[in-house]
């Protein structure tokens, strides 16, 4: 069995035993609830082997808040750590359990939360925005979806069997090389992030096909609503800053399991080159999670402003201009590399002027809220807390990218305040925006609104609670990443802070509680109209939830917000006849072949190699297969969707 | 503005529509779009790598450089059997689209055949240098440049597997649209390798034998 014995387990250590035990039966419970009720065959037909692009898309979205459970736990953790072991206090924490709480953090977080919370909701929207009947290549994007839940996966086994990365969630070598991390922790950082990327790698491309190359009759480029663009801004960036990373882990894999040279401190490797690598690719990863954050936040503002969105096409330019700009910027994330003050300055300069696209679509935001009827609703909240706290989030970003300012803060808690204003306040609050915004949409019925208050003012409280005193704390020279300090002045901020993380806790209590108090009073929240927010854009004309083929019409656009003209124009909805159409049928490909990459990733982490030879031929098999067979698709005929269409419109029409 | 002027306004013309609006692209073109979008992120994977060469490079920690391993012979008969073997994918592409299938499958048989040369020349080439110590562990230098021409010989072999697997496909349901489609796939797949494989002998072959 490789390098896996029972040793891996660990039961001597009482904390990671007790979280492998939690984890374990929190699994085998779901699986025992499932296999009880008997929902097998349903969740195998309805959602497994699922590849609409909506059904999908709210798997994305559940993973990404089970994995933010998963992170905020790991937070929580830390800051209690960090409030208790000042001076002669070592808190409870071990510092080689803690630097692996920090790595899983920022990797479960980016890689697991943030980015299937955003891709899940382009795949759940743009399809629907675009006003057709799925994405490009529906059995891929089911692929790109088992292969992000494996990488999440193999992610959460390192808790029960073996360790996870002590080197954190870049991984910088020589620290992650053989050499000074021979554990299997950094190897299950890189195959869960390989095999995961290479789900979003494909996620993208399907993203951008789609956008190019699918959008209903009428819809020019310059009709897309915002969402769309800036899902084909981030989509770009998935498509040229994926493979980058893909390249750098496979390069760091062969160093640790074939010895080659490139990022050792031996034989001529350079880690400077893995440093520069990884931020080709990391620092774009930064916009392709804002970029659809700010679409959430144009297509939200505008709604509940009754308004069309204000410079519509500054709006469009500005986000083409950071999507080049993001790929111009990533030395800054290293400026005291020593690459000399002219190649700092030009990274500096280049990093400031992000600013001003981003300033552009702030002040469209508040020309289109000047003056509209703004109606409060949640996701209204989560955009205005956005605006707030992402300038300041960006104004200590200009801070940073000045060389000698950075030269100070470098590695500081200033740095870990300024990543987490923009991350939480920029791209958590638009997900959940989105998550509010959206819902309706997805399940046909409205979430509370009391406790969808609630979850927002204690994650806003929260969120300035815990970080502001990291500022200050990083100008007072506490360094990130530290599991322990001796200065006891620091002590009290690092208390506020944790307070901090129990008010967000509230706010995640309240989240959870918001869904289920909703899920239970859903016949009394009802939507039956599929338009509760008095909508603009096309996914709004159709049902909630939309049926499997979303339209039964391909619609006419003619202009930008395409739906409100057709309401201004009390466009008819009911047609006389319609035409049979094709829906693409169910594929256990994206399960199967995900289901294997776990295999090949767990037996290579473990060094199992018959194990890795057997995952590999079943995964190419699948592949034959799948290459082999021919599409089938599900017909549904004209009559079959003017009933549908009836049943729905008629009572509307006639009210 | 009245509600009516302002849907004036965003109507904009009647009449002046760009071509993208034209509604949704036919099924052939959407798959050879994104199978080209795929080729641009391995092209992209490629450029990681070859940025890394250009780096590590000089760094041949007292080992050997290119310039002792490098034999452009060998080299420049690889490049002319993967040059052509493109050649004749492109014939073979063209003698299917107008049905004719005996000049498909020996247009693919000789790409195959060219393909496996160039395999072949490939493994004997790595096999003499790690023969001579001069494997990818020695330095970073060789670390680079077994790994960038040896993930450009994953892709020719890849590319073989496929070539053979749509041959099958072909002979087993005949040349209808969805096989044309993965078999036009697969003829971008095999130029793109060509485009790799110019720069790479520029870059590390022609650049590096001097």
């Amino acid at each position: 069995m490789g390098k896996l014995t029972w040793g891996a387990i660990p039961i001597h250590q009482p904390i990671p035993m007790a979280a492998s035990l939690f984890i374990t039966f929190g699994v085998l419970a779901v699986l025992g609830l499932v296999t009880w009720k008997r929902w097998w065959p349903f969740l195998w037909r309805e959602w497994l082997t699922s590849v609409d692009h909506k059904r999908i898309g709210v798997m994305y979205v559940l993973l990404a808040l089970v994995l933010l459970l998963r992170g905020f736990i790991d937070a929580i953790m830390m800051r209690s750590q960090l409030a208790i072991a000042a001076g002669n206090a070592d808190g409870y924490l071990p510092p080689e359990h803690y630097d692996q709480i920090f790595s899983a953090h920022g990797t479960i977080m980016i890689f697991f939360m943030a980015m299937p919370f955003v891709v899940g909701l382009m795949n759940f929207v743009v399809p629907l925005q675009l006003g057709v009947r799925d994405v490009a290549f529906p059995v891929l994007n089911a692929i790109s979806f088992w292969l992000t839940a494996s990488g999440a996966l193999l992610v959460n086994i390192s808790l029960v069997v073996g360790e996870f990365a002590r080197t954190g969630w870049l991984a910088y070598p020589p620290l992650s090389e053989l050499q000074f991390s021979p554990g299997v922790g950094v190897d299950y950082y890189l195959w869960a992030l390989q095999i995961s990327g290479i789900g979003t790698l494909l996620a993208g491309i399907n993203m951008v096909t789609t956008i190019l190359k699918l959008r209903a009759p009428g819809m020019t480029y310059m009709r897309m609503p915002v969402f769309c663009w800036t899902a084909l801004c981030s989509s770009l960036l998935i498509v040229a800053a994926f493979p980058v990373l893909t390249a750098t882990f496979g390069m760091l894999l062969l160093d640790r399991y074939v010895g080659m040279h490139f990022f050792t401190i031996d034989g001529g490797g350079n880690c400077m080159l893995f440093i520069n690598l990884i931020w080709a690719w990391g620092h774009p990863e930064v916009y392709i999670l804002i970029l659809p954050a700010f679409g959430i936040f144009s297509e939200v503002i505008a709604t509940f402003s009754g308004k069309q969105l204000f410079g519509y096409r500054s709006m469009v330019l500005a986000t083409l201009a950071i999507c080049v700009l993001s790929f111009m910027v990533w030395l800054h994330h290293f400026f005291t590399m020593g690459a000399g003050a002219d190649v700092n300055a030009v990274f500096g300069i280049m990093s400031m002027i992000i600013a001003i696209p981003t300033g552009v679509k702030l002040f469209n935001w508040l020309f289109t809220l000047f003056r509209g009827r703004i109606r409060f609703e949640v996701p209204v909240l989560w955009a205005i807390g956005f605006m707030v706290t992402f300038v300041i989030g960006g104004l200590t970003g200009v801070l940073l990218a000045v060389p000698p300012v950075d030269f100070v803060l470098h590695n500081s808690l200033f740095l870990v305040a300024h990543f987490h204003n923009v991350i939480i306040g920029g791209v958590l609050f638009g997900a959940m925006a989105g998550y509010n915004y959206w819902f309706p949409k997805a399940f046909g019925f409205t979430l509370d609104k009391r406790l969808g208050v609630i979850s927002f003012w204690c994650w806003l409280i929260g969120f300035y609670l815990a970080f502001m005193p990291l500022y200050a704390l990083g100008l007072l020279g506490m360094t990130r990443r530290m599991q322990h300090y001796a200065d006891l002045s620091w002590q009290p901020y690092l208390i506020v802070a944790e307070l901090g993380a129990v008010v967000i806790l509230g706010g995640i209590v309240a989240t959870i509680a918001q869904l289920v108090v909703s899920v239970r009073t859903r016949a009394s929240r009802r939507d039956l109209t599929g338009d509760p927010w008095n909508g603009r854009t096309l996914e709004w004309s159709t049902a909630s939830p939309p049926p499997a083929y979303n339209f039964a019409v391909l619609p006419e656009v003619e202009s930008l917000d395409a739906f409100w003209v057709m309401k201004q124009k009390g466009s008819a909805r009911l047609r006389e006849r319609y035409e049979s159409i094709e829906t693409p049928s169910n594929s256990a490909n994206g399960f199967v072949t995900a289901f294997f990459a776990v295999v090949i990733g767990f037996a290579m982490i473990w060094h199992i190699w018959w194990m890795a030879i057997f995952g590999v031929a079943c995964a190419a098999a699948t592949l034959l297969a799948f290459g082999w067979s021919e599409r089938v698709d599900h017909k549904i005929s004209g009559e079959q969707l003017a009933n549908a269409e009836r049943v729905r419109l008629q009572p509307l029409e006639s009210a | 503005m009245s509600a009516q002027a302002a849907s004036v306004a965003l109507a904009g013309q009647p009449g002046a529509m760009p071509a993208s609006g034209g509604g949704p692209a036919p099924v052939r073109i959407v798959v050879a779009y994104g199978f080209w979008i795929f080729l641009l992120s391995d092209i992209i994977m490629f450029s990681a790598l070859f940025a890394t060469y250009a780096v590590l490079s000089g760094q041949t920690a007292g080992g050997p450089s290119g310039h002792d391993l490098f034999g452009l012979r060998h080299v420049g008969v690889e490049t002319l059997c993967l040059l052509f073997s493109s050649y004749t994918c492109g014939l073979g592409v063209l003698a299917i689209e107008r049905r004719y299938l005996t000049g498909f499958y020996l247009a693919f048989a000789v790409t195959f055949a060219l393909g496996a040369s160039f395999l072949g020349l490939e493994i004997s080439e790595f096999a003499g240098m790690i023969a001579r110590g001069a494997g990818p562990s020695r330095s970073a230098f060789l670390s680079a440049f077994f790994s960038l021409v040896g993930l450009h010989g994953v892709h020719v072999s890849a590319g073989l597997l496929w070539l053979a697997f749509m041959v099958a496909q072909t002979i087993a349901k005949g040349p209808r649209d969805f096989v044309r489609r993965r078999l036009l796939c697969f003829s971008l797949f095999w130029h793109a390798l060509d485009i790799i494989w110019v720069a790479l002998l520029t870059l590390v072959y022609l650049m590096g034998a001097r």
